[in-house]
Formats: C-alpha cells, structure tokens, sequence
C-alpha cells in the first residue's frame, strides 16, 4: 500500500495541470475501473461504443466504465486525457488512438504505473499498449462482402461487379483481393469487373452508370467504399433498376438508410460500435484479472473468444450487416 | 455580327466533327452508348458541366480566371442541403433563389478582390477556392447531408422529366440560351469581349473594364451556386469533397470551345460543344473496356489533342488580334 500511496501522489502531481485529481474518491476496493477513450467526443461512432462498453459493465458486474476523450481529435487533447486517468488510478485504459506513436511514451507511463493500457479501432503502436483490438480484418471483410453480394443476388446466382474508391488505396485493395480469395465458396456469383470511382460521388455515379450500361443482365454492384456505395445506389435508382440491381457494401447507417427505404440497398455492412465497446471491456477486465494478452484467446462474453497474435492485435468479427430490420436502430449512431 | 459567326464558325465545325468522330469511335467500341436512355443521362451529367463553364466563359472573357467555381458549388450546395435538412416543408423556392444569391454573393467577393484591391484573378480565386471548402468544413462539421434526410421535391427537381429529358438537361440549355443573348445584344455583354481583347483602348472608351470584371464573377458565382444545388440533388449527397477538382474540367471545357485564356474571344456555342466533348469522354470511357488505369491518361490526352487541334484553327481565324505579340498584360 506504502508503494501505491507514493505513486498516487507521483501521478495526481503530474495529472494536476489537467485535472484536479486530489479531489477524485479513492479506488473502491473489488470494483475495477476502466478509462475508455473516444478519439473525440461528440462523435456519435464513440457514443455507440459507450453504449456497448457499459452493457459490458453492467453484464460483468463491479465494473465501473470512465467514458473521456478530447474535444478536439488531436493526440495531444488524448495525451491530456490520459495523464488525468493515470491520476484517477484506473485499472485499465482503452483508447482509440489519433496517432500511434505520439500516444506511446504516456501509455508507457500508464503501464509501469501498472495500468493494463489497450487500444481499439485505432491502434496505437506496439510499444505503448499491451494488446490492441481492430474492428474487424481484411479477410473478414471480404468474406462478408461476398455474403452480401451473394444475399443480394436472387438465389446467389449472378453477374457482379465492384465500384471500388482508387486504384491505390490500400484498404479497398486489401479487401478486393480478400473477395477474390473467398470468392470460389459462391459458384453462382461471377465478378465481371472491377472499376474506380476515386472516392467521388459523380466519378462513382458515373461508373456505375457505365456498369449498368454494359452489362444489362447486372445483378448486383458491391462498392466497399462509403462514398461509392451511396453514388451506385442513386445511380441504379435514377436508372430505374431498383429491384433488378441492388447494392451493397461498406457503409454508414446514416448515410445508407435512404437507400434501404429506397430498396436499391437491401443490406450492407460496417463495424458495430456497440459491439466494439463491449468486446473493449471485456478485454480490459480480462487483462485487469491477470491475462498476459498477445498469443492468448481471451473470453469477451457473448462475442465469444478473441485470439490475440504474438503481436497482440486480435479481431473481433466480421462487420455487421445492417438492413431495413435494423438500420433505423443506427441511424442515429453513426 | 454576322461576320464575326462565320470568322468563329471554323474552330466550331472543327470541333463538331471532332463530337461526332468521337461518338462514332464510341458506337463502334460501344454499340449501346447510343440508346436514349443512355444519351439522356450523360446528358444529364454533362449539363452540369455545361453550365458552370459558361459562367467560367464570361469571367475567361475579361482576362480573368475563376478557380473557385467548384467550391461555390461545394459550399453552396452544402448549405441548401443543410437548410433543406432542417426546413424540409420551406419547398423548393428559397433553395433556388439561396443557391443563386449566395452563390453570387461568394462570386462577388472575388469580383471585389480583383475590381477594387487589383489583385491577379488567380491569386484571389485560389485563395477562395480554400477559403470556400474550408467553409464546408466549418458548416457541415465534416458531417454528410444524406439523400434521406432531404426531401422529395429538393431531390426530384433535377430528376423532372420534360419534353424527353429531364430539367437538369433544360436547365443547361436555359442558361447556355441565356448566356447567348446576353453576350450578342446586351451592352454589358458586348462590353465584356471589349474588356478582355484590349482592356486600355476599353478603358479609352469610357467601359470600366474592374467593375465588368466583378460583373462576371458574380454571374459565374451565381451559376455555380445553382450548379451547387443541382449537384447535391443529383447525387443525393452533400459532402466536403463535392465537385472536388471539377474547376479544372470546367476550364478545360472553356478552353477545348475555344475561349481564349488571354481574353476577349469565345463564345457559347464553342463552350457547350467543349462541354459535350468532356462528357462523351467521361461517359464513354467506363463502358468502352478501358483499363482504369489508362483512363486518366487517354482523357488527358483527347482533351490535350483537342485543345492543340482548336487553337490551331483559331489562330488562323482570327484577324482581329493582329496586335497579339505586343499586347499589354495587365
């Protein structure tokens, strides 16, 4: 206790300049406590992970979940808000990190203070947290990408193409090649093409456009790229193929639902921020209770287990697919 | 004035059969391009371009440049997509006459950094063209407007078949009419050619060649406000990169219908055909099997060959500028 009171002091001094610590409670003994950080508040994406880290609390039970973040997302607001969680004497710290390597030395100082610090969504690198969870991973986004164009082709079968953002973009590529891969499990689905769209709504409308064009017998178009997939779903609307050709792909609820109520989308797919704060704290608690983290599979409740890798980024699922049955639900989330 | 047509009338027959060269090319690669319904759409697309480079035309024509159109538009189209969003029952009336009135209220603030502080057109528009995107950020939060949170008349104005095709298409045509009669038989329009080919013997003759200058700001910030609002009902998104680059097609179109850069000459009718030109092109090139990354090349290269073909013509054409090489540069 001797060594605990000392560092208390070390830390309240040195979180002092950002909030007055002194006046914090001490830790209540047998309740764990856990600092989540948003990349910034306000940001509805980070409300929706709250939402699930404290039904994750409440489902453990003596968990109590300390939702911060900086106004603004900058690294140096979370440094900030990080210094003050170091002070309030947490158990653990998740962060969704704006930059990965300016966050490193004070999560390190978390940590010799004997704070389990993770980060999630937005890794930071691997000298300043002990395990880091991704929303989701390249194969399993393409695995999904392929269940959807199969879901909206009639019966599976059928020509597809994809709308994806530029032809060097690291991600889209990374999934395209991921679809290709898992591709041979739907022998009725035939990609004919894959085409460009730069990200921009009139690039990616007009090459949907041109899909529909040039192969009439379409069944459906997969744009991975949030800006894509509301431009194919407009331009298969404004070519009155709603019904015959659908979209689908990567999206934000928000920005989708029109589509959905329009019926060119009938379902699509993104990270589920609910189930991300869940899986967060489950983790943390893990970690708290004594796990080591990266080469283990750690128990997240009803997301079942996480493996994490020799260098501690495990996945947590295939993105979440969203339709007219759930999307009205998200639409204010993000 | 009928003279004047026929000394101009080469570059646009040069042109024309360049169009229908290219829509031929198309047809052969691409038999289908030719269906209405696809002509109608690429119409559609191209009608916005053809607007915004008319407005761009009467700011080239004093000797100006106006890089800050597409992000008038940006700006524009975000904030009626954002009035929209929040009085979805207001109709569609005060979108219009905001996207016109702010649009040129943005254009006229260019027109007075270069009327009354004289600074060079392209210093000032391409501090605006930021200044404006900027804006986008800061009004929207770096937030989209979304097709289902804008209402049906907002979005199906554009959409609104007429007389076979839709009232995006006509509105393209209104505005190049419009723009036609202007510069024949207004004053302020023949003023404008008069500004840009020789701005001091202008000046001589009693035409206040800054305020024509703000003048065509304002009318191309007016266009490109409108274009601003069509856009965000065209696609069914208000976002920070709205027409993001499209200045540079808007240019390009100008340029390729033979309105010179240095001032003074061009006209609707070689603007619109520059226009449909750069729509066949970004139309065509998704369905004629060429590998994406080669597009950006090849329409490099069309617009370039183009452009070399129709100052070519041009130059031969034009009597009028026998005093070229001595010309006085503001």
């Amino acid at each position: 206790m001797e060594r605990r009171h000392l560092l208390q002091v070390t830390a309240a001094a040195l979180g002092a300049t950002v909030l007055p610590a002194f006046a914090k409670p001490a830790r209540a003994a047998g309740k764990i406590r856990i600092g989540l950080v948003a990349k910034s508040l306000g940001n509805g994406f980070f409300l929706a992970v709250d939402k699930g880290a404290l039904e994750a609390a409440a489902a453990i039970g003596d968990v109590e979940v300390i939702f911060t973040g900086p106004t603004e997302p900058t690294a140096d607001g979370q440094i900030a808000v990080i210094q003050s969680l170091i002070a309030q004497h947490v158990d653990a710290i998740a962060v969704s990190a704006n930059d990965p390597d300016a966050l490193v030395p004070i999560c390190k100082r978390a940590m010799s203070r004997g704070i389990k610090v993770m980060s999630y969504d937005s890794a930071i690198s691997p000298g300043g947290r002990i395990v880091h969870l991704a929303d989701s991973s390249n194969a399993l986004i393409g695995q999904t990408l392929d269940e959807l164009a199969a879901a909206a082709a009639p019966g599976g079968v059928g020509k597809f193409a994809i709308v994806s953002a530029t032809p060097t973009s690291t991600n889209q590529n990374a999934w395209i090649a991921a679809m290709k891969q898992d591709l041979p499990k739907y022998p009725g689905l035939d990609l004919v093409s894959v085409v460009y769209g730069n990200d921009l709504a009139d690039d990616s409308y007009r090459q949907a456009t041109g899909l529909l064009q040039k192969y009439p017998d379409l069944k459906v178009i997969v744009s991975p790229s949030s800006v894509g997939i509301v431009a194919c779903a407009k331009a298969v609307e404004d070519a009155k193929l709603v019904g015959k050709v659908f979209v689908t792909g990567l999206g934000l609820p928000s920005e989708c639902a029109g589509h959905v109520a329009a019926g060119s989308i009938k379902s699509f797919a993104i990270w589920n921020p609910i189930d991300l704060g869940y899986s967060v704290v489950e983790i943390a608690v893990d970690l708290v209770k004594g796990a080591t983290g990266p080469g283990q599979s750690l128990p997240a409740g009803r997301m079942g287990n996480i493996s994490f890798g020799a260098d501690g980024v495990g996945v947590m699922a295939k993105p979440f697919v969203y339709d007219a049955s759930n999307v009205r639900k998200f639409v204010k989330i993000f | 004035m009928l003279k004047s047509f026929f000394l101009r009338a080469p570059a646009v027959t040069g042109l024309s059969l360049l169009i229908i060269a290219l829509l031929l090319s198309v047809s052969i690669a691409f038999p289908p391009f030719l269906d209405p319904v696809n002509l109608k759409s690429a119409f559609d697309d191209t009608a916005l371009l053809m607007m915004m480079a008319v407005g761009e035309m009467f700011v080239l024509l004093t000797r100006s440049v106006d890089l800050s159109v597409a992000a008038n538009a940006a700006l524009t189209g975000m904030v009626v997509a954002l009035f929209n969003a929040k009085h979805p029952g207001a109709g569609i009336l005060p979108v219009l006459l905001i996207s016109l009135v702010m649009g040129s209220a943005l254009g006229a603030v260019n027109g007075l950094l270069v009327w009354k502080l004289r600074i060079p057109s392209i210093v000032v528009t391409l501090g605006t063209l930021s200044v404006f995107r900027g804006l986008v950020y800061i009004i929207s939060g770096g937030a989209w407007v979304n097709s289902g949170q804008m209402s049906h008349a907002f979005l199906n104005l554009v959409r609104l078949p007429l007389l076979g095709i839709n009232l995006l298409s006509w509105a393209g045509v209104l505005i190049a009419i419009l723009a036609f009669l202007f510069l024949r038989y207004s004053l302020t329009g023949r003023n404008l050619y008069a500004a840009g080919n020789n701005p001091e013997a202008a000046a001589y003759a009693g035409i206040d060649v800054g305020r024509l200058q703000c003048v065509a700001f304002m009318l191309s910030g007016a266009i490109a406000g409108l274009s601003g609002y069509f856009w965000v009902a065209r696609f069914g998104v208000a976002y920070t990169d709205v027409a993001s680059g499209f200045e540079l097609q808007v240019i390009a179109a100008c340029v390729i219908g033979g309105v010179s850069i240095s001032g003074g000459a061009g006209g609707v009718v070689g603007v619109i055909l520059g226009a449909l030109f750069l729509g066949i092109i970004k139309n065509a090139l998704p369905v004629v099997g060429i590998s994406p990354f080669f597009q950006l090349l090849i329409s490099g290269l069309v617009i370039t060959v183009a452009v070399a073909l129709n100052s070519g013509t041009q130059r031969k054409t034009h009597g009028r500028h026998i005093l070229e090489s001595k010309k006085v540069t503001p």
